[in-house]
């Protein structure tokens, strides 16, 4: 118990500042609005891996790491599509998958996003369309915003998601999520 | 009659060290498989590819202490099964289901189902055989398999997938349990499938190596140096000693990111979240000195035919070389703090039990496998440089639960920390990429690279022009996910997660 809290003070706080969000990633602008007013900054994403070679799965996985530290950002990954405001997906969409994913978006409730992520996400990347694969997930659920990259870095895949959560006006989100959520919906 | 020595009667093939090929004929197949099993040779992959002298040829390569054999049995007619090898090797099954979807030509075991295969294409289309054109008119059915019923009072299924709670990749478990207790686990995979190797088929061989990375994104560096290493022995050149120093460092890398990895959940799933933000801490720092000396977390594009993409300068080896010693530092305090956490022990120590024995008779390779007793490693037992040079020390156990794979992660990391101060102290000069000429066609070449989950083998057969005829990668998954389904019975749920990740085995390796 000792080591492990002497390991914990030696460590001190990893975390870094976020990113800021890059709006150029987004793709749909209709739906920022009403999720934000639901919302605020409280985030729960859903990631599905429609088919993916897992290495997007990896740098997915290194948002929750200290340094990045998702969680701290009210941001999380929840077990269920039907407790989920946010659909993460990676591909190629292979057409094993097709199903599933299109089951899991329909679970998710409205109003939600989708961020597809990584150059087989956005275009079918290396796998392409065939017999088996039918390539990027716009091909089979709608796209909010797309995160290029093989595979993209987890600064790059949390720039796409906030992208995906700042107003269609252009302005940042607030750094008080809770606040904000608040406002919104007193105003709604 | 004497057994006869199939090694003997074979000849030399392009790619890794210590590779024969023989072709046999059918009952030379089914007696080689008897004899090889009798010795204790080991299935390492099965694939079938056409030939112009037969409809189709069968490929198996075993494994043992003389290296690497392949056998080439050809197929005169496809509507007729080619013997099995079932019986003396258990891993052979899945390997023939998925070879009958995808080259339709089919195995005399009595499983029948379709592994690959789910209701994307028709059953009489092959896509590794047949033109596009002929599954156009395709419509997808309902997909319904024939999962193996467990009777009994109170007996009740759990099915799981193919998308999980976690960030893991799609596949579907069915789990027969009474109470909290696993009866039975039945998996079912393909949910990956995307199509990998038809793709191969339509890239150029110098071009392989790319998605070769991309079969599964975690082993980028094992699968393109094992393609590089097939696509080198065809086109019979050899890479210049820098460059193969520069990729067993890659790997080593792999096998440390990934170690570290695995080593967090490990400790996550056993509930000590501490586990997951030390570990996560200490593989984010390795991935961003990677992304200082190479310009990439994962090291997805750097080795290509004939070498490396780029060199290494002197500062950015040494500042790799202290960052991976400080992470080893660390992890040396964490390995104490696990060793001594009475719920990590608790929850390790008897989990998932495979005995050597069982190991053995199934064929469990790689990691787990050498937890289990089996201790088998490519670069001891079939090196290629520069393994011929740096000896690696093989790191295993023989209790087979789940700590005795957290154990040899654990030294293994540090093995290859030792390694890896070893390459780069001792990296020789001159040039790390050599051109590559034009590969003959109708050539066959094999790589195989033992990576962080186990042995590799890509298997390359060239065309005219430079042209990918067959393309064949095999990930140690398809040998262990069937060992999984052994090692949950009798464990509660609950520790399935635990288990499962004590594997970490990969679907896309295996679904291609």
């Amino acid at each position: 118990m000792l080591k492990t809290l002497r390991q914990i003070a030696t460590v001190g706080i990893a975390t870094e500042p976020p990113p800021a969000a890059d709006k150029s990633l987004r793709l749909r602008e209709a739906l920022q609005v009403r999720i934000l007013a639901v919302l605020g900054r409280a985030l729960c994403i859903r990631e599905v891996d429609a088919g993916s070679c897992n290495g997007c799965e990896l740098e997915i996985h290194a948002l929750n790491n200290p340094l990045y530290n998702l969680e701290g950002l009210g941001i999380r990954f929840v077990a269920s599509p039907r407790h989920a405001d946010l659909l993460l997906v990676t591909g190629p969409v292979s057409k094993h998958m097709e199903v599933a994913l299109r089951r899991t978006y329909d679970a998710t409730p409205d109003p939600k996003l989708v961020v597809a992520v990584g150059d087989c996400g956005c275009t079918g990347g290396i796998f392409g369309e065939s017999y088996a694969s039918r390539g990027r997930v716009a091909n089979v659920i709608p796209v909010d915003v797309a995160v290029p990259g093989c595979p993209p870095s987890p600064t790059r895949i949390l720039q796409g998601i906030l992208a995906a959560l700042v107003r269609s006006s252009g302005q940042e989100p607030p750094s008080s999520a809770a606040s904000d959520g608040q406002k919104n919906c007193e105003s709604a | 009659m004497a057994p006869r020595d199939w090694w003997l009667e074979s000849a030399g093939l392009p790619g890794a060290p210590g590779l024969r090929a023989l072709t046999v004929s059918s009952g030379e197949w089914t007696d080689a498989a008897q004899e090889l099993a009798a010795r204790r040779a080991r299935l390492m992959a099965m694939w079938a590819s056409r030939t112009e002298y037969a409809a189709a040829t069968v490929h198996a390569v075993f494994l043992n202490d003389s290296g690497a054999l392949l056998l080439n049995l050809p197929v005169m007619d496809t509507d007729s099964p080619f013997p099995g090898l079932e019986q003396h090797f258990p891993c052979a099954s899945r390997m023939q289901r998925a070879i009958a979807d995808l080259s339709g030509v089919r195995a005399s075991d009595s499983d029948a189902r379709a592994w690959l295969r789910h209701n994307a294409w028709p059953p009489d289309f092959h896509p590794l055989v047949d033109p596009a054109s002929r599954m156009t008119d395709h419509k997808a059915g309902v997909d319904v398999y024939p999962f193996v019923r467990v009777d009994g009072e109170g007996v009740h299924e759990i099915p799981v997938g193919p998308v999980h709670a976690g960030i893991i990749e799609p596949g579907h478990f069915r789990f027969s349990i009474v109470g909290e207790k696993v009866l039975r686990l039945e998996e079912r995979f393909g949910y990956a499938h995307k199509g990998i190797e038809r793709r191969f088929t339509e890239l150029n061989v110098l071009e392989g190596h790319r998605l070769a990375a991309r079969v599964s994104g975690d082993s980028a560096v094992v699968y393109s140096w094992a393609y590089c290493q097939a696509l080198e022995g065809i086109a019979g050149i050899e890479i210049p000693k820098r460059a193969a120093w520069l990729r067993a460092l890659y790997l080593e890398l792999e096998r440390i990111a990934n170690h570290l990895g695995d080593l967090g959940a490990l400790g996550n799933d056993a509930g000590f979240a501490f586990g997951l933000v030390q570990f996560s801490r200490l593989k984010e720092k390795l991935l961003r000195a990677c992304n200082e000396a190479f310009g990439e977390r994962y090291l997805m594009n750097t080795i290509v035919p004939g070498g490396t993409r780029q060199d290494l300068a002197k500062t950015d080896a040494l500042q790799l070389q202290s960052t991976v010693q400080a992470i080893a530092k660390e992890a040396v305090v964490l390995r104490t703090i696990y060793d001594e956490h009475e719920g990590l022990r608790d929850r390790f120590t008897g989990a998932g039990i495979v005995t050597p024995e069982l190991a053995a008779r199934l064929g469990l390779t790689g990691l787990p496998g050498r937890a289990s007793g089996q201790m088998f490693d490519l670069r001891v037992d079939l090196p290629c440089r520069p393994y011929t040079e740096v000896a690696v020390a093989k790191m295993g156990g023989s209790a087979g639960d789940v700590a005795a794979r957290v154990a040899a992660r654990f030294d293994e990391l540090h093995e290859s920390t030792r390694l890896i101060d070893r390459l780069l102290a001792e990296l020789p000069a001159g040039p790390y990429r050599e051109s590559v000429p034009l590969a003959p066609a109708g050539a066959l070449g094999i790589g195989l690279i033992e990576g962080w989950r186990g042995p590799v083998l890509v298997a390359l057969e060239t065309g005219a022009g430079g042209a990918i005829t067959r393309c064949h990668p095999h990930d140690p998954s398809w040998q262990n996910w069937p060992v999984l389904e052994h090692a949950i019975i009798g464990n509660i749920v609950p520790d399935f997660p635990l288990i499962n990740k004590s594997f970490n085995l990969s679907y896309s390796g295996h679904d291609l």
